[in-house]
C-alpha cells in the first residue's frame, strides 16, 4: 500500500520544515519581545510604531507576505540576504524572514498579555527602588510575563509550524512542496495528504504536550 | 458519566455525517449517457490561457473547444454543458466520485493515472519547452539550461523533470502560478519559464505579452493530452470516435490555429487515437 513512497525524501522535507520552524521561532521571539517592549514603553513614537506594525502585519495573509519577500524584495529590489545566486538558499532565507515578520506580531500580543498579568505594584516597587524603564522591564516584568505566557506562545509555535507550509509558495523544498509533487505523480490524493497530516501531528503534538507541562511548571502562583 | 454522553453524541454525529455523505455521492452518477434535456458536466482548467480559461465573456481555450466538439457529438448543445474547474490534484478524485462526466484539462496520460481513470485520445501531443524573452539568444539547447535561471510551478511534472533529468544543475525557482514566473521573466530575474509548450503558447498569445516572449522549441519530453473518464466508462469509445471526427473534418486544425496561433507555435500533427508516445 505504501510502496509509492519509495524515491521520495520525506524525512528531508520535514527536516526543512523543522529548520524553518526553529529559525523563525527564535527570530520572532526576539523581534516579538522588542515589539512588546515598544508597545508598553514610555516613548509615544515607539508605542505608535508597535501598535501600527502589529495591526497591519497580523491582518495581512501570510501568503501575501511570503510572496512579497520573493517577488518584491528579491526580484524587484534585488535583495538576496547573502544567498548568492542560488534560488534554494535565497528562498529559504526569504521564507524565514517572512515568517518572522508575520509571527512576531502574534508573539508581541501574547507577551503583552503576559505583561498585563504582572501586578502593577511590581513595576511601581521596582521604580521606587530606582530602576529605570529598561531595568524594570528586563529584570522585573518580562521574567514574570514570560512565565505566564508559555501556553499562548506554544499555540503560536504550533501555528508557526503549520504556517511553514506557505513557504512552498516561493519554492522552499519543505513538506508541503513534496506533498504537491507526490500528489501530481502518484494520483493518491487522500493517502498522501493523510501521511503529511500525520507528519505534522508528530511535530506539533509533542510540542503542545511538552510546552503545556513546562507552562504549568513555571507559572507564577499568585 | 458526562464523558460517556459526549462520546455517544459525537459517535452519533459522525455516523450521521458518514451516511449523509454516502447518500450525497450516489445520486450524481446518473448523468452522461443520453442527451435530450439533460446536461453534461465537463472538467477543465480555469486558469490556463490558450488551454482552458474562465473569462468574463465565457470559457475559452483549446481544451474548451475540444470538449465542446466532443459534447456536441455526444448529443449535447453548447448551452447544455456545465463547466467545472478541475485543478491538477483533484482530477482523479472528481472522475471517481462522478462529479464530472469527462475531463479535458491539459491532462497528460501516464501509467499512474491510468491505474485510476481511463483516457480517451490523446488529442494533442505537447512537449516540455521553455519560454524566453524575445531578445534572448543564450538558450539554444537543453544543456544551456544548466547555467540558466528557470521557473516553473510548484509540484508540477515539468519542475520535477528539470531537477531529475533535463538540467539537474539549473537554478530552479518554483512559484504557485505561471503568472508569478512571467513577472520574473519580464523583469529579468528569471531567464526561462518551463512547462508544456501548449501552455506556454497560450501565455505568449495573451494580448499583454504579445511580442515580448518566444518559445525555445527544445521539445524535451512528450506529453500526451488525453480526455479522462471514469474507469470502465462507455464514454471512452464515444469520445475517441468524436476526436477522430474532429481531426477528420478540420475543426481540430482550426482550434489549434485559433488558440495557439499568435505565439508562432508549431504544433505536432494530430495524434492517432491510442498512440501514446513516451
Amino acid at each position: 500500500m505504501f510502496d509509492f513512497l519509495e524515491g521520495y525524501d520525506l524525512l528531508g522535507a520535514f527536516w526543512v520544515t523543522v529548520q524553518l520552524t526553529l529559525l523563525s521561532a527564535v527570530g520572532s521571539l526576539i523581534w516579538g519581545t522588542m515589539l512588546a517592549a515598544m508597545r508598553v514603553g514610555p516613548v509615544p513614537l515607539m508605542r505608535g510604531f508597535g501598535a501600527a506594525y502589529v495591526n497591519i502585519v497580523r491582518n495581512i495573509p501570510l501568503t501575501v507576505i511570503i510572496l512579497f519577500t520573493s517577488l518584491g524584495l528579491n526580484q524587484t529590489l534585488g535583495i538576496t540576504l547573502g544567498g548568492g545566486d542560488d534560488f534554494d538558499t535565497i528562498n529559504f532565507r526569504l521564507a524565514v524572514l517572512g515568517l518572522i515578520l508575520y509571527t512576531s506580531a502574534f508573539v508581541c500580543e501574547a507577551i503583552r498579555a503576559g505583561i498585563n498579568t504582572v501586578p502593577v505594584g511590581q513595576a511601581e516597587a521596582a521604580r521606587a527602588v530606582g530602576l529605570n524603564f529598561t531595568q524594570v522591564l528586563t529584570l522585573i516584568v518580562l521574567p514574570q510575563a514570560f512565565r505566564a505566557v508559555v501556553g499562548p506562545l506554544a499555540n503560536v509555535l504550533i501555528a508557526l509550524t503549520k504556517n511553514t507550509t506557505v513557504a512552498a509558495a516561493i519554492g522552499v523544498a519543505e513538506a508541503a512542496l513534496l506533498m504537491k509533487e507526490m500528489i501530481e505523480n502518484e494520483a493518491q490524493l487522500l493517502l498522501i495528504a493523510a501521511i503529511f497530516a500525520f507528519g505534522f501531528v508528530c511535530l506539533t503534538l509533542p510540542t503542545g504536550l511538552i510546552l503545556g507541562w513546562v507552562g504549568k511548571k513555571v507559572a507564577v502562583k499568585r | 458519566m458526562k464523558l460517556r454522553k459526549v462520546t455517544a453524541a459525537s459517535a452519533a454525529v459522525l455516523a450521521l455525517a458518514v451516511t449523509a455523505t454516502a447518500c450525497g455521492s450516489d445520486d450524481k452518477d446518473s448523468g452522461g449517457s443520453s442527451g435530450g434535456g439533460k446536461t453534461i458536466t465537463v472538467g477543465i482548467k480555469f486558469d490556463q490561457p490558450g488551454i482552458g480559461q474562465k473569462t468574463p465573456q465565457g470559457y475559452a481555450g483549446f481544451d474548451v473547444d475540444v470538449a465542446t466538439y466532443v459534447a456536441k457529438k455526444l448529443g449535447y448543445k453548447a448551452d447544455q454543458i456545465e463547466w467545472k474547474e478541475s485543478k491538477s490534484a483533484d482530477r482523479e478524485t472528481m472522475l471517481q466520485r462522478g462529479d464530472v462526466d469527462f475531463i479535458a484539462a491539459s491532462y497528460s496520460i501516464n501509467p499512474e493515472r491510468e491505474k485510476k481513470v481511463d483516457f480517451a485520445g490523446p488529442y494533442l501531443l505537447a512537449h516540455q519547452d521553455v519560454l524566453l524573452r524575445a531578445d534572448d539568444t543564450k538558450i539554444k539547447s537543453p544543456a544551456d539550461l544548466n547555467k540558466a535561471k528557470l521557473c516553473s510551478v510548484t509540484g508540477s511534472t515539468s519542475a520535477q523533470n528539470v531537477k531529475d533529468k533535463l538540467a539537474p544543475n539549473a537554478n530552479l525557482q518554483k512559484y504557485p502560478t505561471y503568472s508569478a514566473c512571467l513577472s520574473g521573466l519580464q523583469n529579468g530575474a528569471i531567464d526561462a519559464l518551463t512547462t508544456d509548450d501548449s501552455i506556454l503558447a497560450g501565455y505568449a498569445s495573451q494580448d499583454q505579452f504579445k511580442g515580448k516572449f518566444k518559445l525555445g522549441g527544445l521539445k524535451m519530453t512528450n506529453e500526451n493530452y488525453g480526455i479522462g473518464v471514469k474507469k470502465g466508462s462507455d464514454l471512452k469509445a464515444k469520445i475517441n470516435k468524436a476526436l477522430e471526427d474532429m481531426v477528420a473534418d478540420g475543426s481540430w486544425d482550426a482550434a489549434v490555429k485559433k488558440n495557439f496561433g499568435p505565439a508562432n507555435y508549431k504544433s505536432e500533427p494530430a495524434p492517432k487515437i491510442g498512440d501514446v508516445k513516451s
